[in-house]
């Protein structure tokens, strides 16, 4: 059960940003936000607050800014007003702002635009030159193209001149390496060609390469950047502060990082433990499924240890924090995340791959066309000549289109699944996995209690009980409202509700006293027990009646589960939770390999160890207890429902209710692995037949421009078809 | 071949204007919700 984190007022106050001139900016992103209609209530409620200047959303990123002048309005009124519309809202970060804000894509887009203003001009030009311009006329041309293509190149040629001088001082050589030496040579023969008066110059062709492999990287990047964050955006579930009791008693809202070992925090109902801490003093129940797996709320006693991220149901707990900043096992985890994306980013690229084999065969034939010219008796400037075109032809653009192409594509396909990708590369590797291993709390379950005798409950005794708890956080009771709202049944005004922390509810409705809680709350100690969490429901004489929940399946995991299994692939399925519990669920999906009571060095030691026996795993987990373990995962994906920390740990986040996403993500991996194994076959068959033709000399610089642009065409085409038929 | 020498930096120019308007309506961000433009045109209110 994940609640969204209740913002403070002090929390808001450190994201707002003050300028110079007394104004203040604030961002805040809005997951709810889906449709037009979002985004006019949006502007309208928080416009109609007394004080704020000016608000606009962001539907594409799903963000709103909204701007005042001085100190007067409060952020927590704001944010208040949004949820009173039925829209959650979370403060965004530096970080997250500049995901937003793009900068780097805006970069490329520039350097784009330049190259497609430029080689639109030579492309001009040159047909001109191929529609026989001559002598004086033809040398005028070839001088203003000069004169556009080589600033053009200097710049929008940047990306990828910087990209392989790195890979180059590494000793690597990458797919920008040929690219910059197929631009260079070429702008560097043409040039040469131009002060001679010569008849063959490739301007065209190198700020057209540039243009259409712009475009390539741009998607990529779109792509990377839509997807990272729109998974920030879901919202967070690590505060950033909390309140401290200093020796006088008196409270004081202090940044996590700020907390020191030995200080006593406040942590109220419904708030998230931001450090690990040893209960002091309080009573009550604590959410742990985020952090270790526990589907079922845990009583928690006087000296009890807390880790942090911990969610407080209904207790108001102080807590003396023992570890504090980076030496939280919430950063312990991190740390190992970190270890984990470290081991993982050397695994190599198909592109990469592609790239490894086809630049030094490509700078080789070049060699030798350059070599065999000299050798037959030629100029050097013919062989030189030959080669460029080589270089040219060669079609480093269909291989550069390739992969982002249909990568782009397959993401799109995908997020209209409502499943978020984060890399590219990761459907690389998806498509690869032997072995799935699923987490069960939030994952195989819904993570949110359901009613297991509901069909008992009559509807007026659920709407009595359900008026009661909709005057309470706790998962038990939230998930009565939930039931009671699918019924149409409308709450009744109930009069002096208490809540005892860790035990239940008090209330009287019509002047008849009721409970709801745990069976020694409404005094009935003996009622009959069966396994998951229950609770119990008495008024005044009546008979009581038990209410018994469980941690329900999501409806279609048995379906997932068993076609994964019939695809051929090894399940397994790896808990923080009881034995009893994981035997039960993993039984009922036939998941033969479940192991239970794992801690999070556990779950990380068994990916590893499949991953050690050469299987590529992909690992299915929300929990702050998974995220090491889906770092380390081959590929991983989490539900948009985890953890932040998980999310983050993941390649694929999916939205929604169903697993189904598990099994449409594997078949798209697939299909887009193969649309790019046939792009790589185009581009090489392409070049079967363009190398000969270059080498020996009969590719000028119109079947240059024309092999280019059809084999770019071609590879595109082909990843378009993945937008197509459904998964 | 003289008028050439006025239409080459005729397109020049023109091809310019383009890349110029383009890169100012990408400052100033006006790609920046393309959502969003779309559904705003559909709202009563002027904004």
């Amino acid at each position: 059960m994940t609640v969204a984190l209740p913002l403070g007022a002090e929390e808001l106050r450190l994201a707002t940003h003050r300028e110079a001139d007394g104004g203040a900016r604030l961002r805040l992103a809005v997951p709810g936000m889906n449709c037009g209609g979002c985004v006019a209530k949006i502007e309208s409620v928080v416009r109609a607050i007394p004080g704020i200047a000016d608000a606009r959303a962001n539907l594409t990123r799903k963000s709103l800014t909204v701007g005042w002048q001085g100190a007067q309005t409060d952020e927590a009124a704001l944010v208040a007003a949004l949820r009173g519309a039925g829209f959650d809202a979370f403060p965004l970060d530096a970080e997250e702002t500049d995901v937003l804000d793009g900068a780097e894509r805006r970069d490329l887009v520039t350097r784009m635009a330049v190259a497609g203003f430029a080689s639109a001009n030579v492309m001009l030009l040159s047909v001109s030159v191929w529609a026989g311009a001559d002598d004086a006329t033809r040398d005028l041309l070839h001088w203003i193209s000069a004169l556009i293509a080589i600033p053009a190149v200097a710049y929008a040629g940047r990306p990828f001149f910087a990209s392989a001088l790195r890979a180059l001082r590494a000793g690597r050589l990458n797919m920008d390496a040929p690219i910059s030496l197929a631009v260079i040579l070429a702008v560097a023969v043409s040039l040469a060609e131009v002060l001679r008066g010569g008849a063959d110059a490739y301007f065209d062709a190198a700020v057209m390469l540039l243009f259409l492999l712009l475009i390539g990287r741009w998607l990529d990047r779109t792509m990377r950047d839509q997807a990272r964050s729109a998974a920030r955006a879901l919202g967070r579930m690590v505060p950033r502060g909390a309140w401290i009791l200093d020796d006088t008693g008196a409270q004081q809202y202090r940044a996590a990082q700020d907390v020191c070992p030995g200080d006593t925090v406040l942590l109220r109902a419904g708030e998230r433990l931001p450090v690990d801490g040893v209960v002091l003093s309080g009573t009550g129940t604590v959410d742990a499924a985020l952090v270790t797996g526990e589907s079922l709320p845990v009583p928690v006693t006087t000296g009890m240890v807390l880790d942090a991220g911990i969610l407080s149901l209904d207790a108001i707990l102080t807590v003396e924090a023992t570890r504090t900043g980076e030496d939280t096992s919430l950063a312990e985890i991190t740390r190992l995340c970190a270890a984990a994306e470290d081991r993982k980013s050397r695994l190599a690229r198909l592109a990469d791959k592609a790239a490894s084999i086809y630049a030094p065969v490509v700078h080789l034939v070049a060699l030798a066309t350059f070599l065999g010219w000299i050798a037959t008796g030629a100029s050097a400037r013919d062989g030189l000549l030959a080669a460029v075109a080589v270089l040219i032809v060669t079609c480093p653009c269909a291989l550069g289109l390739a992969a982002p192409m249909a990568q782009a594509v397959a993401s799109g396909a995908l997020f209209r699944r409502g499943i978020m990708l984060k890399d590219g590369a990761a459907l690389e590797r998806l498509a690869l996995v032997d072995r799935v291993v699923f987490d069960k709390t939030g994952v195989l379950t819904r993570g949110a209690l359901s009613i297991m005798n509901a069909e008992a409950l009559s509807d007026d005794v659920l709407r009595r009980a359900t008026s009661l708890a909709a005057h309470s956080t706790h998962p038990l009771a939230r998930s009565l409202v939930t039931l009671g709202e699918t019924r149409g049944l409308s709450p009744l005004p109930v009069d002096d509700v208490r809540e005892v922390p860790g035990e239940g509810l008090i209330g009287k409705i019509a002047g008849c006293a009721m409970r709801l809680g745990s069976a020694a709350h409404c005094g009935q100690p003996d009622m009959p027990s069966r396994p998951g969490p229950a609770c119990c429901y008495v008024e005044d004489d009546a008979e009581p009646v038990a209410i018994h929940f469980e941690d329900g399946l999501r409806s279609d995991a048995p379906d997932v589960v068993a076609a994964l299994g019939a695809a051929g692939l090894k399940l397994s399925l790896l808990s923080g939770d009881r034995a009893e519990t994981v035997a039960r669920v993993g039984g009922y999906l036939g998941i033969g390999e479940a192991l239970p009571n794992l801690r999070p060095e556990d779950k990380i030691a068994r990916v590893e160890a499949w991953q050690a026996r050469g299987e590529a795993v992909l690992m299915v987990g929300d929990g702050i207890n998974d995220a090491p373990a889906l770092s380390a995962a081959t590929v991983s994906m989490a539900p948009s429902s985890g953890s932040d920390i998980g999310r983050t740990a993941s390649d694929l986040v999916f939205t929604g209710e169903n697993l189904s996403a598990v099994l449409n993500a594997w078949r798209i991996a697939r299909r887009t692995r193969r649309i790019i194994l046939q792009n790589f076959a185009l581009a090489a068959g392409y070049n079967a037949i363009a190398i000969p033709v270059a080498a020996l000399g009969y590719a000028g610089p119109l079947v240059a421009a024309i092999a280019m642009s059809s084999s770019s065409l071609l590879v595109t085409l082909n990843a378009l078809r993945l937008s197509g038929r459904t998964a | 071949m003289t008028n050439l020498l006025f239409l080459i930096p005729a397109a020049l120019f023109l091809g310019l204007l383009g890349l110029g308007a383009f890169l100012w309506s990408l400052k100033a961000d006006q790609y920046d919700d393309l959502d969003g433009e779309a559904e705003r045109i559909l709202h009563d209110d002027p904004i």
